[in-house]
Formats: C-alpha cells, sequence, structure tokens
C-alpha cells in the first residue's frame, strides 16, 4: 500500500511538472516567434504611418490604422460592457440574494452564450446592422464586440462579487444602507481589483478577435474619422498581411502581432498598477 | 405591549428549508437595560438577534414568521421603511467587518447615511465617535489609511463607533468580544455599561462569566426556544427551569 502510494505521487506529481513546463514552454516558443519576427520588420514608420498605395505588394506605409482603430473599438466596446455589465454582476449578487436559483440559471445562460464563437456574433451584428440600416463602421463593430465581451464581462464580475462575505453586507445594511448603496458604494470598493481585472479580460478578448468584427466594424486604410466610418483592426491587419505572397508584408504582418502583444501586456501591467493601488483599503476577511 | 419594554417577540418562527430554528419565540427586550441572550452553539441566538433588524433577509432559505415589534411597530411588516429602521440598530458582529474604505470614511459612510452633509459638521461627529469608542488616540494620525490595517480589536471598535454614528436607540451585539484579546474585550464591556443609560443592548454570548458581569436581564435558549427569562438574578440564582440549571452548571455547552 504504501509503496503504491508513493508510486502514485511520483506519477501525479511528475504529470503535473511535465504539464506546467509543456505550457510554459509553448507560450515562450509563441511569445519568441512574435518577438523575433516582429523585431525584424519593425519601425517607426510601422506604428506611425497608415498604408500607402500598394502596401500589401510591399511599399510603404505602416498600420496606424489599424492601432488607431482596435484601440477605439476595443476600448469602446469594453466602456459599453462595462457600463451595461457591472450593474447586471451587482443584481445578481445583491439583490437577487433571495433567488438563488434564478441567479443560477441566468450564471448558466451567460457561461452558454460565452462559448459561442466570435464569428456567431459577427454574424449576429451583421443582421442587427441590416435592420437598423448601419453599414460597416467603428458603431457597429463596438456594438456587436460589446455583446460579444458582455458574458465574459458578467461571469467575471460575477464571479469576484460572490467573494464578498455575507457580514459585509450585514454590516453595510444595518447602518441603514440600502440595496444600491451597498451594491455601488460597498460591493464595488471591496472588489475594485477584480473588476479591473474584468475589464481587462474583456478588453484583451475585444482588441484581439477578428471573426467579430470582419463584417460589422470593416476595414480601411484610412484613419477613423467618426463612429459611422469603417475601422481597420489589428487581427485583420495581421491576417490580410499574412496573405499576402510578399516576404516583406508577411514579415509586417509579426510586427502588427508584436503591436498588438505589447498593447495586450501594457494593458496589463497598467490595470496591475491600477488595482494595486486600491487593493489597499480592501478588508482581508 | 409591556411598556418597560423596548422591542417585543411574539409567536416568532424561524424555518431554514426543512430546520424549525426559532420555535414560537416570546420575549421581552426591557428598554434601557443589558439583555444577555445565553445558550449553547446552535440554538438559535445569532438568528434570533438577525430576526430584530431582519438581517434574515439577506438569507435566501431563512422564512421568518409572527410580530416583533419595536416601539409598538411589527418591523417584519416593515415593508421598504427596514432601511430607516436598521438605523435605529447598531450591529457589532462577532468578528468586525470594517467597511473597504478609509477609517475616517467607516464613520463619514454612516454619518452621511444618516443625513449629515456638511463638511465641518462631518469631521466634528468622526471625531466625538472615535473618541466615544476610545479609539481616536489611537488612530488621529492615520484617519485616511484604509481601515483594513488596523488590529482586530481597533476594527471591533471601528465599528462600535460606526455603529454609534448612526445615533441607534438599540445595540445589537453578536458575540463581540469572542475574536478580540482580553484588554479590547474588557474595553468592549465596559461601554456597553456605560451605553446602557441612553440604549437598549441586546448581547449575545456563551459566555457564562461576562453574562454575570454586565447582564440585566437574561434570555435561555435551548435548541431554538426560550427556556427561561427575567432578571439576571433570577435566572442566575434562582433557575426556573431544569434545563437552565444543568446549563449554569456546565452540564452541557
Amino acid at each position: 500500500m504504501k509503496l503504491r502510494q508513493k508510486i502514485e505521487e511520483k506519477f501525479f506529481l511528475g504529470l503535473m511538472i511535465f504539464a506546467t513546463w509543456f505550457i510554459l514552454i509553448i507560450l515562450a516558443v509563441i511569445i519568441y516567434s512574435v518577438f523575433e519576427k516582429g523585431l525584424k520588420a519593425m519601425s517607426w514608420e510601422i506604428v506611425s504611418q497608415i498604408p500607402k498605395g500598394g502596401y500589401y505588394y510591399g511599399k510603404g506605409g505602416g498600420i496606424l490604422n489599424a492601432i488607431t482603430g482596435s484601440l477605439l473599438l476595443a476600448s469602446g466596446a469594453t466602456l459599453v460592457a462595462f457600463v451595461i455589465g457591472l450593474p447586471v454582476a451587482l443584481y445578481m449578487n445583491v439583490f437577487l440574494v433571495r433567488r438563488q436559483r434564478l441567479v443560477n440559471l441566468i450564471r448558466f445562460l451567460l457561461d452558454l452564450v460565452w462559448g459561442i464563437p466570435s464569428i456567431v456574433y459577427g454574424a449576429f451584428g451583421f443582421t442587427i446592422m441590416i435592420l437598423i440600416g448601419l453599414q460597416t463602421s467603428l458603431l457597429a463593430g463596438i456594438i456587436t464586440v460589446s455583446l460579444f465581451i458582455l458574458p465574459i464581462m458578467i461571469r467575471s464580475m460575477d464571479e469576484i462579487l460572490r467573494t464578498v462575505p455575507v457580514g459585509l453586507m450585514e454590516a453595510a445594511y444595518s447602518l441603514g444602507a440600502n440595496k444600491s448603496e451597498t451594491a455601488f458604494k460597498i460591493f464595488t470598493r471591496q472588489t475594485i481589483s477584480g473588476i479591473i481585472t474584468a475589464i481587462l479580460l474583456s478588453f484583451g478578448r475585444a482588441i484581439g478577435d477578428a471573426a467579430s468584427v470582419l463584417f460589422t466594424a470593416g476595414y480601411t486604410d484610412n484613419l477613423p474619422n467618426s463612429l459611422l466610418e469603417p475601422v481597420a483592426t489589428l487581427p485583420l491587419a495581421i491576417f490580410f498581411q499574412l496573405s499576402s505572397p510578399v516576404p516583406e508584408v508577411q514579415s509586417r504582418a509579426y510586427a502588427s502581432a508584436l503591436v498588438l502583444t505589447l498593447i495586450i501586456l501594457l494593458a496589463s501591467l497598467f490595470s496591475r498598477g491600477v488595482g494595486k493601488r486600491y487593493h489597499k483599503t480592501k478588508i482581508n476577511f | 405591549m409591556d411598556p418597560t419594554y423596548k422591542i417585543a417577540i411574539e409567536n416568532l418562527n424561524v424555518h431554514a428549508d426543512k430546520h424549525h430554528i426559532l420555535k414560537e419565540v416570546n420575549a421581552g427586550i426591557p428598554k434601557n437595560k443589558i439583555t444577555v441572550v445565553l445558550g449553547p452553539s446552535g440554538c438559535g441566538k445569532t438568528t434570533l438577534l438577525k430576526c430584530l433588524n431582519r438581517l434574515t433577509d439577506i438569507y435566501p432559505e431563512l422564512k421568518v414568521t409572527g410580530k416583533i415589534f419595536i416601539d409598538n411597530k411589527n418591523i417584519l411588516e416593515a415593508g421598504e421603511d427596514i432601511y430607516m429602521l436598521r438605523q435605529q440598530m447598531g450591529l457589532l458582529s462577532q468578528r468586525p467587518y470594517p467597511l473597504p474604505m478609509t477609517i475616517y470614511n467607516n464613520i463619514a459612510f454612516a454619518l452621511r447615511l444618516r443625513g449629515v452633509r456638511q463638511k465641518r459638521e462631518m469631521h466634528k461627529q468622526v471625531m466625538e465617535y472615535l473618541k466615544q469608542a476610545n479609539l481616536y488616540n489611537e488612530v488621529r494620525n492615520r484617519l485616511k489609511e484604509p481601515a483594513s490595517r488596523l488590529s482586530i480589536g481597533q476594527q471591533q471598535r471601528l465599528c462600535l463607533a460606526r455603529g454609534l454614528a448612526v445615533n441607534p436607540e438599540i445595540i445589537l451585539a453578536d458575540e463581540p468580544t469572542s475574536a478580540l484579546d482580553p484588554i479590547s474585550s474588557q474595553y468592549i464591556e465596559e461601554k456597553f455599561v456605560e451605553l446602557k443609560n441612553n440604549y437598549t443592548i441586546v448581547l449575545v454570548t456563551h459566555t457564562l462569566r461576562q453574562a454575570k458581569r454586565i447582564a440585566d436581564h437574561v434570555i435561555f435558549m435551548y435548541l431554538g426556544e426560550i427556556i427561561e427569562q427575567g432578571s439576571v438574578e433570577q435566572v442566575f440564582e434562582d433557575p426556573k427551569e431544569e434545563k437552565t440549571k444543568q446549563y449554569l452548571r456546565g452540564v452541557f455547552n
């Protein structure tokens, strides 16, 4: 018995160590290849200019159109999803405490829509656009992407709000606070770092997705001027450049991927910094 | 309702799914006295306390029936007024739950709920309540620090200050000293004795010695029922019920 336990322990420990290193090495290879290929093609021109005529055949210019487009689209969609998502998550955790079955049903449905592929959201967004007569535009992209990240936003905020101890809720109520005061003034403060993480997670999904913006945001070589004009996005820029037969253009795709990776990295560092600053008031139970 | 009572409980029953947690509870809590609710763990003391300011609303499984009168108003039928009614009752829980904000704002939050708006008045009152809870000297230079940095004993006193800041008439305390060091505990006890001139205090405890030290009125509970209630002399020195005698002798805990 004892020997068997020892072998089991060794076996599973080995399995865990292997799996961990396996994942880490794959991640490292991906990041290395993005940096290695991206840095070669990287230049100031690429991040500071829009594509010139014949860009996709190897002529000059850059992907500023896609950088600004992606930033605008992802920030817009994250903002919309946050403004809708936070009240939903608070409603589930503060107002519906006595309706646990309903809350669990909502959670189940959100988890279900979380799994829907983004291309389906793209198609759905497209039908809505036809319905209200909207053309491919930044606005249509923001609407579609915000729908796509909404379940992620709500569920990740929901999970963090669930960790608020019932004693804190009792404390707020016993002072005479009503439900919305408890929700917006106590729950949000207690979970601020988790809420910021939820925002970042949604932002990451929003900026990295190509399929949902394919029909809805469109693509353009110009910088966006208004909400009603099409915008370029980084994932699509990467796609178009990679599909080019010209090797220089292909390597610019890696530069674009590097830019996208750096944006997500910066957003992550920024949110950690902000989270830490606000984390201090959090009560540790 | 007996006019010496601040709170009168009539035919109170609490069910949690299939369990009958409180059974036909009838009790009176005298005004401006310390009423101690005694009993072994799991006898329903905390549930009884939570019924008094309807914190039972938070728990989906609890079903409360009966009547609880506070100044002749049945709070179980208060509807939305409950948010205001809760301000009549300060709460000290088993372990302190400071709000996730600064020390100053913990009290300012309570004051704002009471309607204090003016900055000067706010500052004055925050200091006042910190002094009342004997916390002022320790925190006066760190009012802007998060309340989470205080020690547990200090946090409990902050919660007391915060509870007093809504200007209640009743203080509900659920084993408020069980997580505290002896000095903080002693302070809280002494404070209660001092506060009873102006407040009606309901204290849940399972420490007999604490009950003997500060109680005026005692309610003894066992398995969801009130076995005996009366003045501290009567319950401790001349208990009528066999269960009470056993409990006081320490037969069960």
